[in-house]
């Protein structure tokens, strides 16, 4: 029994592991043929600025699905903290002070969450929707319902480059970086796949259920913040309106990288992928000038198709493996 | 001879690279009880899965009162007078009994559910069978004797003539199994076909017709009871013969181990107090309810206790969480490894490896060539058998899965193991693997609980035995002073003593 250590390669292994990334492959050479101008180094970049920050929300999203939450409020929060970095940037004039201000803000949010899932046993659910409605309405409050206006060099980070590579993208490969090392290579990491696999398991195997949740939160809110940050900062204001809706974005990268909403699985590099399928099918129909309703329906189908692959897939490889092993 | 009731000629089945049932032929007669026996992956459930309409056979088929059928789905089954009882309840927490009695086949009148008939009909049944439950009660605030029971009183109340059921007493109280056992005798009585799939043969020998036993999807052999007994059905499940049901290995017992004493939560257990020393298996035995779990669980940090104290090698220590009590050495196999002992949807690797991930960890990296080692070595000791460590452990059998759950511990060279229902729902020939590894562990020098309701196990692999009633320790007896008779005067309260901790 020495072939333990090795896993066995097998065709459908590898259709099963990587599908996610052949359909990401053959929309980009679809893509190129419908679309000339599609695969040039400019509109690359295009899609990934406009990407970044809903994927960025997704890396949270992801990181709580798997653990067995998830969180509604990242667009409110979002638009809160991104709001109060903008004030205290034109307050004091200092960038470091804006992401410092944001990611505490967006931190002590998620923190309330946690609380109200840890403590009070409240469904995720239930908790980041109140949590919602509450820093959207801390925001409107703040900024009695305006939007703040000439917000000076703060839009550097969202609209700026380093070379050819837009800010916000360097930002979104760091944060891609952080959450794939943070899934694969560490204890935490572990934990929040064995509580969304197996709660209780997880616990009678010494796991403190109620700390990792509550770091799940909080990384999540670090991801926000600065997802906050770089929305303000690209939208040259400070919304409080702004980013409605923004956490189904996430969500839907996420599921449709493979994400399980019954918990337990899901990927860094899937969430990315997921991202792209999404933006880059936007950007298509948008060169093929497919009507924008026509859009929200494609989309929506995709999600359907995506979960619909997933609970297939899944039937499948378990009656295959069942029976192959149960010998 | 008796008419055939369900015949089943030439069934074959198979899955992509195992053929899990080869030309099978059975008969099940008429007011009879055909026992069906096999280790794990014999072909049972596949088999009873066919005949309940879940899975198509490849090729055979299936007769009932002689005439050909192909059932298609278990609704189609059950119209045919087939129920089935299957091992693991399903059940909806929040319905009432009278509503899972009734679930889908609710009585409608004028176009709406007759809740008064529901209502009386389930008074009826509730009272014919003696079962003291209020048709309101809802389904999470029984136990699970007691939903076991409502399965039997549902299939019976729909008046099955075969009548299928899937290791009906692994989770019920002697009484319960004795209530079964008359409602079988009645059962048959009417001319209803049982078959019955069962592990332990004192039952099985108790009201079998026919035996039939099943060894990789062949039928190896069926007979009248008559012409069998115990020893020549074991070696036909297994394909050998055991030379010696336990392998008990004599050990010098080392220094004490665990001291508990006066352990108590309010409602659960009360004062309870025991020892154990490192090289010796001590033994809980006791009826279900008895509270032999909850003692468990609490040691093991898995719930509060309310007052009492932990010793382990002599100091005490304070035991609030699981990982107090891993930091002390301590392990636990629950009786329930789905719920409590494995994350179904990831690895093995991740399983093994997930109470002991600080040791691959190295500046907070984990540390993954190191892991894949550790766990590939504990893997080959404990005999999991897996395709590959990246296999998910849902797709292992039940007897790999535990031996997954054996080798997470492992790896955390406990001093003190504590398993509850070790054997639950493992066939013989893994039975076995797991007496012998607790003999190796004992030699170890480490300290064994073991918690279960089979008394031959206990009284054939322990050292001591503990005897629990009603949420206290009913007595303590050692090697020479085991029989079923002592054990079971304890546990039902006939006897009460306490011997002073030595």
């Amino acid at each position: 029994m020495s072939g333990f250590a090795k896993t066995r390669i097998t065709w459908s292994g590898i259709t099963r592991t990587y599908s996610i990334y052949f359909v990401l492959v053959a929309l980009i050479a679809l893509s190129s043929v419908i679309n000339p101008n599609f695969f040039s180094g400019g509109n690359i970049s295009n899609v990934s600025r406009q990407i970044s920050v809903t994927t960025i929300l997704a890396f949270g999203e992801t990181i709580l699905i798997i653990c067995g939450l998830l969180d509604l409020s990242s667009g409110s929060v979002l638009a809160l903290s991104g709001l109060l970095s903008v004030a205290s940037y034109k307050a004091t004039g200092s960038m470091a002070i804006a992401f410092a201000v944001a990611i505490f803000i967006a931190m002590l949010c998620n923190f309330i969450s946690a609380m109200m899932v840890t403590r009070f046993a409240a469904p995720s659910f239930i908790a980041t929707l109140a949590m919602q409605e509450m820093a959207r309405g801390s925001a409107l409050l703040f900024s009695k319902g305006q939007n703040i206006y000439q917000i000076g060099d703060y839009t550097q980070v969202g609209q700026g480059s380093i070379g050819f590579i837009p800010i916000p993208v360097l930002f979104l490969v760091a944060l891609f970086a952080m959450t794939w090392y943070i899934l694969k290579h560490t204890r935490f990491g572990r934990a929040l796949y064995a509580i969304g696999g197996n709660q209780e398991a997880a616990k009678a195997s010494g796991i403190n259920v109620n700390s990792v949740k509550l770091w799940a939160f909080l990384v999540n809110g670090l991801l926000v913040g600065i997802a906050g940050v770089l929305f303000m900062s690209r939208v040259n204001a400070g919304l409080p309106n702004g980013a409605i809706n923004y956490e189904f974005q996430g969500l839907t990268s996420s599921i449709i990288g493979g994400t399980s909403f019954s918990g337990g699985i899901g990927t860094a590099g899937g969430t990315v992928v997921g991202a792209f399928i999404v933006g880059f099918l936007n950007n298509i129909m948008n060169l093929a000038n497919v009507n924008s309703y026509t859009q929200q329906i494609a989309r929506g189908a995709i999600i359907a198709l995506a979960v619909i692959y997933d609970i297939w897939t899944k039937n499948r490889r378990t009656s295959i493996l069942v029976k192959g092993v149960a010998k | 001879m008796d008419p055939y009731k369900l015949q089943v000629l030439n069934i074959s089945k198979s899955f992509p690279g195992v053929l899990a049932l080869d030309s099978i032929s059975l008969n099940a007669r008429k007011g009879s009880v055909l026992v069906l026996c096999g280790e794990n992956g014999a072909g049972k459930s596949t088999l009873m899965k066919i005949i309940n309409g879940v899975y198509q056979p490849d090729q055979g088929e299936i007769l009932i009162d002689g005439k050909r059928v192909r059932i298609r789905s278990p609704i189609q089954a059950r119209a045919l007078g087939i129920s089935m009882i299957f091992q693991e309840l399903n059940y909806i927490p929040e319905m009432s009994v009278e509503e899972s009695l009734f679930c889908g086949r609710l009585p409608m009148k004028l176009g709406r559910v007759d809740w008064k008939g529901v209502r009386k009909r389930t008074l009826e049944l509730l009272e014919t069978e003696g079962l003291p439950y209020s048709p309101t009660m809802k389904m999470k605030d029984l136990s699970v004797s007691d939903i076991q029971m409502l399965e039997i009183l549902k299939a019976i109340s729909m008046d099955a003539s075969i009548l299928i059921m899937d290791e009906p007493t692994s989770a019920i109280t002697e009484r319960e199994v004795e209530r079964l056992f008359r409602k079988i005798a009645e059962l048959k009585a009417r001319g209803t076909s049982i078959i019955y799939i069962s592990h332990r043969m004192d039952e099985i020998f108790r009201i079998a017709d026919d035996i039939a036993i099943l060894r990789d999807g062949k039928v190896i052999d069926s007979k009248p009871r008559a012409e069998l007994d115990i020893d020549k059905v074991i070696a036909l499940m297994v394909g050998r013969k055991l030379e010696n049901n336990y392998p008990k290995r004599e050990i010098e017992l080392g220094a004490e181990a665990l001291r508990v004493e006066r352990l108590s939560t309010p409602g659960l257990f009360k004062d309870v107090s025991f020892h154990a020393s490192s090289g010796e298996i001590v033994g809980f035995a006791g009826l279900m309810g008895a509270g032999r779990t909850e003692v468990m669980r609490a040691l093991f940090g898995l719930d509060r206790f309310s007052s009492g104290e932990v010793y382990i090698g002599g100091k005490r220590v304070v035991i609030r969480s699981v990982s107090d009590s891993i930091a002390s050495k301590m392990a636990m196999l629950s009786e329930d490894r789905r719920r409590y002992g494995l994350v179904p949807v990831r690895s093995v690797r991740e399983n093994v490896s997930l109470s002991s991930l600080p040791r691959f960890i190295y500046r907070g990296r984990l540390h993954g060539v190191k892991e894949s080692k550790v766990v590939g070595d504990i893997c080959e000791r404990m005999h999991v058998k897996t395709p590959s460590l990246a296999t998910v452990v849902e797709a292992l059998s039940g007897g790999n899965q535990q031996k997954v759950v054996l080798a997470k511990w492992m790896l955390n060279e406990p001093d003190i193991l504590i398993m509850d229902e070790p054997t639950r729902g493992i066939d013989v020939g893994a039975k076995y693997e797991i007496y012998k590894l607790m003999g190796d562990l004992a030699a170890e020098k480490r300290a064994l609980i073991i918690v279960s309701s089979e008394l031959p196990e206990l009284i054939g692999m322990c050292d001591r035995i503990y005897v629990m009633c009603k949420g206290e320790i009913a007595g303590e007896l050692g090697r020479k002073e085991f029989t079923q008779e002592a054990i079971m005067r304890l546990a039902t309260g006939l006897d009460k003593r306490t011997r002073e901790a030595s």
